[in-house]
């Protein structure tokens, strides 16, 4: 490419010596071969789970929300833990499709897919528990500002919980559509290979005729151009209009000018732990080790690294603000999330989110993926945790001594919970199966990248 | 002779950008280039002006923008005023977050429904030159033209691996 900066000190992106035609073959033979027994396994356990949930959101739907097990004093628990914990996650698609296409870090490419993927699935998941949070959830079409007859009747356009609908709602729009524009080149790659047949069919609509016209290429890079610029501010103000569910209320804890920059840093490392979980299963399982490489997980690691400080730095600025604030419901929060009755949680989200990741520091464990895998459910488990104790610890000893409860989940909302996992991996599962999971347009433009130019010369067949 | 359409196909990115720019000194009336990805230099080659649809998107997010707040100030002040704490109706900063979200929803979806419109990208669109690998790994150069032996032999002298000529449809 006219464009690749031929470097002696940085790594090809894609490993082996590879033609163009070899990374169409790459990505979409898979899609072609019937699913292995590992898949199959995968997506049966997923889809377990995934009804297992959907039968404990009946159950919760029909007999209300009190087969859960909050309480007067603890009105948010897991429900919001899991909303928060699961828009997180989405949050490192969306960074690493925009932020880094604007930053031009060309490793991108192999992983953005199924990044946004991630994303789209994760958003999901997310809107799941606010919903049925609602208790009435055929009636959730209320939270939108729509024409009706019963006067002049609007939603409250000064409550951060309506910012968080339209930031949820716009935000998974976007993902969708930046994820659709950038599968439409492939989709049409896979139209042209595929035999005779209803798959070809699907794939002519879905790829909308495209020819690969440089006309429409011209056009179309302006387009994710335009995209990434958009779901980069996007992206940031939705965790921050989650925070400020929290930060705009006057609860010790909660009621906190950090919050912002503090979430969206937690829900940038909580991603990133996750598509690193997911794509050490996917490189191995699909055999893309040669374009998800070393250099990827080494990348991957070194975000969660910095990500990883900046919120062991909130937790610190957190404490001390409590400290300095000299404000003795602030002082107790804190005092209580170190030292009360859910203290152990508060000790362990430290340890997997603050002093685990420092492991990364070293070269030769960004290398090795089976400590990695573990250090990545660590995070994932730390994350959720900070979500939890950010949210019932705060909650279940409020102003009033007499008014402080306990409080433990019921077999209903675990349940929802493992359900919302089910969703993902059954999306994601299908995902694998249906779609090219690599972007091949993308990977084919930086072939070249990192290659000197005799090489070069010979991967293009002349 | 009648004008005739022919396709060079090429094996490289650098071969159909060379030839691209030789065929525009040449003043050779391109139609267009396919390729598997966007190749990078084409559009000076192809003499394509930048594209406008960044000026699109700005009046998009800007339509937006004037909706979401002209809206909200509407509800709050005029149609529906609600006195919640004695907060001010126009609460400006607390409407910036939806004005937000609308904007960048109208651009950004805006933007991509102008480009495939626009680009006739639809539903049951048939692709050409569909069977000549440009969405796998071949780059192909579009040349109208009536002079087919010379056309021929510029496609061959710039490396071309086939030149097909298919009748000039509409463009």
């Amino acid at each position: 490419m006219s464009n690749s900066h031929v470097s002696s000190l940085r790594e090809p992106l894609v490993d082996g010596v590879k033609d163009l035609g070899q990374i169409t073959r790459d990505v979409c033979d898979p899609l072609d071969a019937a699913p292995t027994t590992a898949w199959y396994a995968a997506f049966a356990a997923a889809l377990c789970a995934l009804s297992y949930g959907a039968v404990m959101v009946i159950h919760q739907v029909w007999t209300g929300i009190g087969a859960w097990g909050l309480n007067k004093t603890v009105g948010w628990s897991w429900d919001i833990t899991n909303f928060v914990f699961w828009v997180g996650i989405g949050h490192a698609g969306t960074l690493i499709s925009a932020i880094l296409f604007l930053f031009r870090q060309k490793w991108r490419t192999s992983i953005n897919r199924s990044a946004e993927a991630m994303t789209i699935f994760a958003v999901m998941c997310a809107g799941i528990f606010p919903l049925i949070h609602m208790g009435r959830p055929w009636l959730a079409y209320w939270v939108m500002p729509y024409p009706n007859p019963m006067g002049p009747l609007w939603v409250n356009f000064r409550s951060p919980l309506l910012w968080d609908v339209f930031a949820i709602s716009t935000y998974f729009i976007i993902s969708a559509t930046f994820w659709f524009v950038g599968l439409i080149p492939d989709l049409a790659t896979m139209r042209d290979r595929l035999p005779e047949g209803w798959r070809k069919k699907a794939f002519g609509i879905a790829s909308l005729g495209w020819s690969g016209s440089h006309r429409t290429w011209s056009h179309y890079e302006m387009v994710y151009l335009l995209l990434a610029g958009l779901a980069t501010p996007l992206v940031f103000s939705v965790h921050t209009i989650v925070s400020f569910d929290f930060a705009t209320s006057v609860i010790p804890g909660w009621h906190a000018t950090i919050f912002p920059p503090y979430f969206v840093c937690g829900a940038i490392f909580s991603g990133f732990a996750m598509v690193l979980t997911l794509m050490i299963i996917a490189r191995k399982v699909m055999n893309f080790e040669g374009y998800i490489t070393l250099r990827h997980i080494d990348a991957i690691c070194k975000v969660i690294l910095l990500t990883s400080m900046i919120v062991g730095l909130a937790y610190s600025t957190e404490l001390l603000t409590a400290y300095y604030s000299s404000n003795h419901y602030e002082r107790f929060a804190f005092i209580n999330r170190i030292k009360g009755p859910f203290a152990g949680f508060y000790w362990m989200m430290v340890f997997c989110n603050v002093l685990v990741p420092q492991i990364l520091w070293s070269e030769r464990i960004r290398r090795d993926v089976r400590v990695l895998f573990v250090v990545s459910i660590l995070i994932n488990v730390g994350m959720w945790l900070e979500r939890f104790v950010i949210i019932t610890i705060s909650l279940h000893r409020d102003f009033l001594p007499s008014s402080w409860t306990g409080y433990s989940p019921t077999y209903v909302e675990i349940g929802t919970y493992i359900g919302s996992f089910g969703l993902f991996f059954t999306c994601f599962l299908l995902f694998c199966r249906v779609l090219p999971m690599i972007a091949i347009s993308e990977v084919k433009g930086v072939l070249s990248y990192a290659r000197d130019d005799k090489n070069k010369e010979s991967l293009h067949g002349r | 002779m009648a004008a005739k359409t022919f396709v060079g196909v090429f094996d490289s990115d650098h071969a159909v950008l060379a030839a691209a720019r030789a065929a525009r000194k040449k003043g050779l009336d391109i139609r267009d280039a396919y390729t598997p990805f966007p190749v990078h230099g084409m559009d000076d080659a192809l003499g394509l002006p930048p594209s406008w649809l960044s000026r699109a998107c700005f009046a998009l997010g800007a339509s937006g923008l004037a909706f979401a707040l002209g809206f909200q100030y509407w509800v709050s002040l005029f149609n529906w005023p609600m006195n919640i704490g004695g907060k001010p109706f126009d609460a400006s900063p607390a409407l910036i977050p939806i004005a937000f979200e609308i904007t960048v929803l109208v651009a950004g979806v805006g933007t991509v429904v102008t480009l495939l419109v626009f680009r006739g990208l639809l539903p049951g669109r048939v692709s050409p030159f569909s069977g000549l690998g440009a969405t796998d790994d071949k780059f192909l150069l579009v040349i109208d033209g009536e002079a087919e032996e010379a056309l021929r032999s510029f496609y061959k002298e710039h490396g071309a691996v086939r030149v097909e000529a298919v009748d000039g449809g509409a463009r």
